[in-house]
């Protein structure tokens, strides 16, 4: 067993499953002989041949369309969208269609399908190629949205996403896409979805991120428990539906929560994670659910994004608010 | 077994242009605008744009420039497109456009920043009715057919404005093409759209992406005119994109050029071609690019020497330091441009974020 990038392992999982699984197809666009613009689906066309792995003509919502037409007659399309900036001409397909088929047909047809694509910045990438914008998607009702975080649980969460009945749209942090080397056996074993991951324990404050931001909150959270503050870091991996009982489990022993997130701040995965904890543990809190985010601005082309990507420093002070928030009450 | 009657309901013709062959040889009577003069201009100004292309490509390779997307191979399109154009009408560029750009006013610099990362390169100094260079591909031919629209409106009379755009082979498989030259057919706007046709989208070869014998032919089913030209034949590029310019000038309308090129550099920097693009194909390609012919055909009108060619040389290579100069010494945008150009006025509710953004780029800095 080898160490393997997360790109790789999204490699792996496609692999794994294309050689399982008759009915799965993947196509998009670059896919085929050049192994897609990030090479996540490299050899996958001499391997499984044309008629499996395909190029598709450049137009997204042709890739988001086909899928469900696929999927209804018993296919598990995998299309690829080659940067979530690209994504939005396949709107209608995916907001329209594909999560709504199995509501409008009585559950008579359904679309088992996933829709992988990149997504995040600090990559100095051009316009469109470094935007967040996983919170347009999780709005959408019926849809499951999927982050991984690491070569471990791209590999098990995207045969989980292939392998769920219900649309998945899985998006893959590409800063960290060969950042990380893990071990991970090839053994078609998939992670539970709508699950929290735990990746560090502590009783003073849960931070909660997801996809390349957890590269700065675990090193936040590195850098806080040399200041004697023990921090809880969780990654919901599954952005929806939220495994709320994880996070509140964590409230229990923290009673505070600092969300991080690239994506712009406003109406943000950050926003719903504080409501619900608001809804569901209020009597948990010792502070206000704080978020550290992107700006509610245009992603800037790279020569600005460090400016607006989250940084281990805003982590830090953010955290540092959230602990030195007393209840206006008990304050003499 | 029945076989049914049918009666020819229409038929339709692609016409193809070509004034100079790979030699550099005149296939026919030049066209009036063809003159020594105009013709080295247009040869100054692909060799200009090849430049620009080379030093980007190795600013790239040297970290002082993000991903760039070479116009090698494609230069007669842009110079084609750029010399046919009145500074008054409205260009709405793709992104593989330096020769287009730099025809347009877009000056040097300006390109090096946008794919340097800095938004003020899109802030077109002298071409200041023209639309940012587009990324998200095809969309940029909606917006040209929305210009033209304007432009019409704002002055019905003619001679019109009119608007131009350029898209790629791959561009015309998605909707925003078919539905804009759709729209611009049945609105009869002032529009003219070209094709760069340089036989890839990434990967994807022009036989991968459609069918369809040829990408002109698309404008059929618009029922707009169209013709294909061979790309690397700027004489062809210009009468073309003019023709069609001229057209909707007198408000006949709007048309469709597929000017055939070849794609002689990776996609962009963060390509490797060698992965999907025959050796021998693209080494057939090279011996139909566009400067070779027409530096072959002024020479053998006279108008062209070796000593010609080392002046313009040289004189190029100084315009070229000159705006690397300025591109190296232009002092960094300031983080707060991130919320000063987001609303005419920035909204109080962001007034919050804006402190803090500030309060984080002086510890950042
Ligand atoms: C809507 C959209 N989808 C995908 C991309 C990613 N992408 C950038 S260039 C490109 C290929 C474009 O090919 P073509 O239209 O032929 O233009 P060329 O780059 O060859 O000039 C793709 C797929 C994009 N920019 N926009
Ligand atoms: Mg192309």
């Amino acid at each position: 067993m080898s160490e393997i990038t997360l790109v790789e392992a999204v490699t792996q999982a496609l692999a794994f499953e294309l050689q399982a699984d008759p009915r799965m197809v993947v196509f998009g666009q670059d896919v085929g002989a050049n192994g897609g613009v990030f090479r996540a689906t490299e050899g996958l066309q001499q391997r499984f041949g044309r008629e499996r792995v395909l190029d598709t003509p450049l137009a997204e919502n042709t890739i988001a369309g086909i899928a469900v037409g696929m999927a209804v007659q018993g296919l598990h399309p995998v299309g690829e969208f080659q940067f979530m900036g690209f994504i939005y001409p396949a709107l209608d397909q995916i907001l329209s269609h594909a999560t709504r088929m199995r509501n409008r047909t009585r559950g008579r047809l359904s679309c088992p399908l996933v829709y992988r694509a990149p997504y995040g910045g600090g990559i100095h990438a051009p316009e469109h190629h470094s935007e967040s914008t996983e919170a347009l998607f999780a709005h959408i009702p019926g849809l499951r949205v999927v982050v991984p975080s690491s070569p471990a649980r791209a590999y098990g969460l995207l045969l989980a996403a292939i392998r769920d009945p219900d649309p998945v749209i899985f998006l893959e942090p590409k800063r960290i896409y060969r950042t990380i080397k893990q071990q991970v056996a090839d053994s078609g074993t998939a992670l539970p979805l709508d699950h929290c991951f735990v990746l560090r324990e502590g009783r003073d404050v849960t931070l909660i991120a997801w996809g390349a931001m957890l590269q700065e909150t675990l090193s936040a959270a590195e850098q806080l428990a040399q200041e004697g503050i023990e921090a809880e870091v969780i990654d919901p991996a599954t952005l929806k539906p939220l495994d709320i009982h994880s996070i509140i489990d964590s409230l229990e022993k923290t009673g505070r929560c600092v969300v991080i997130h690239e994506a712009a701040r406003f109406a943000g995965m950050g926003a719903e994670i504080a409501a619900q904890i608001g809804e569901f543990a209020f009597d948990l809190l010792k502070a206000p659910v704080w978020r550290v985010t992107g700006y509610d601005t245009v992603m800037p082309y790279y020569q600005l994004e460090d400016f607006y990507l989250p940084s281990v420093t805003r982590i830090v002070a953010g955290v540092k608010e959230a602990l030195d928030w007393d209840h206006p009450r008990s304050r003499g | 077994m029945h076989k049914p009657r049918m009666q020819l309901l229409a038929s339709f013709d692609i016409a193809y242009l070509q004034y100079l062959d790979e030699r550099g040889s005149p296939t026919q009577v030049l066209p009036d605008f063809a003159t020594a003069d105009s013709l080295c201009r247009a040869y100054r100004q692909m060799l200009l744009a090849r430049l620009v292309d080379g030093r980007a490509v190795k600013l790239q390779r040297t970290g002082r420039l993000g991903t760039y997307p070479s116009s090698l191979g494609q230069e007669a399109i842009g110079v084609g497109i750029g010399s046919a154009m009145q500074a008054s009408d409205v260009y709405c560029p793709y992104y593989r456009e330096t020769g287009a750009l730099l025809e347009r006013g877009v000056s040097i610099e300006e390109i090096f920043a946008i794919w340097g990362g800095d938004e003020r390169g899109q802030n077109f100094q002298r071409a200041p009715h023209d639309l940012p260079i587009c990324v998200p591909i095809a969309s940029q031919i909606l917006h040209a057919a929305g210009v033209a629209f304007a432009l019409q409106y704002q002055n019905a009379s003619q001679p019109l404005r009119v608007a131009v755009t350029c898209a790629g082979d791959g561009a015309t498989s998605k909707g925003d093409f078919y539905e804009a030259i759709n729209l611009a057919g049945v609105w009869k706007l002032p529009l003219v759209v070209i094709i760069n046709n340089n036989q890839w989208a990434i990967s994807v070869s022009r036989n991968a992406q459609t069918a369809a014998l040829s990408l002109a032919q698309k404008a059929i089913a618009a029922g707009i005119p169209s013709l294909q030209v061979d790309g690397n034949d700027v004489i062809a590029v210009h009468w073309a994109v003019n023709n069609g310019i001229e057209r909707a000038r007198r408000g006949e309308g709007p048309s469709l050029i597929e000017a055939v090129s070849y794609r002689l550099s990776d996609h962009t920097t963060a390509d490797d071609a060698s992965r999907y693009c025959p050796q021998s194909e693209r080494e057939a390609a090279e011996k139909l690019e566009p400067l070779g012919r027409l530096k072959q055909y002024l020479c053998s009108q006279g108008v062209w020497s070796s000593d010609h060619q080392i002046a313009l040389e040289e004189e190029l290579a100084q315009v070229l330091e000159r705006a690397l100069r300025h591109y190296n010494h232009a002092p960094k945008d300031a983080p707060n441009a991130l919320f000063d150009h987001l609303y005419a006025r920035l909204p109080e509710a962001f007034y919050d974020q804006y402190d803090n953004l500030l309060n984080c780029s002086e510890s950042h800095s």
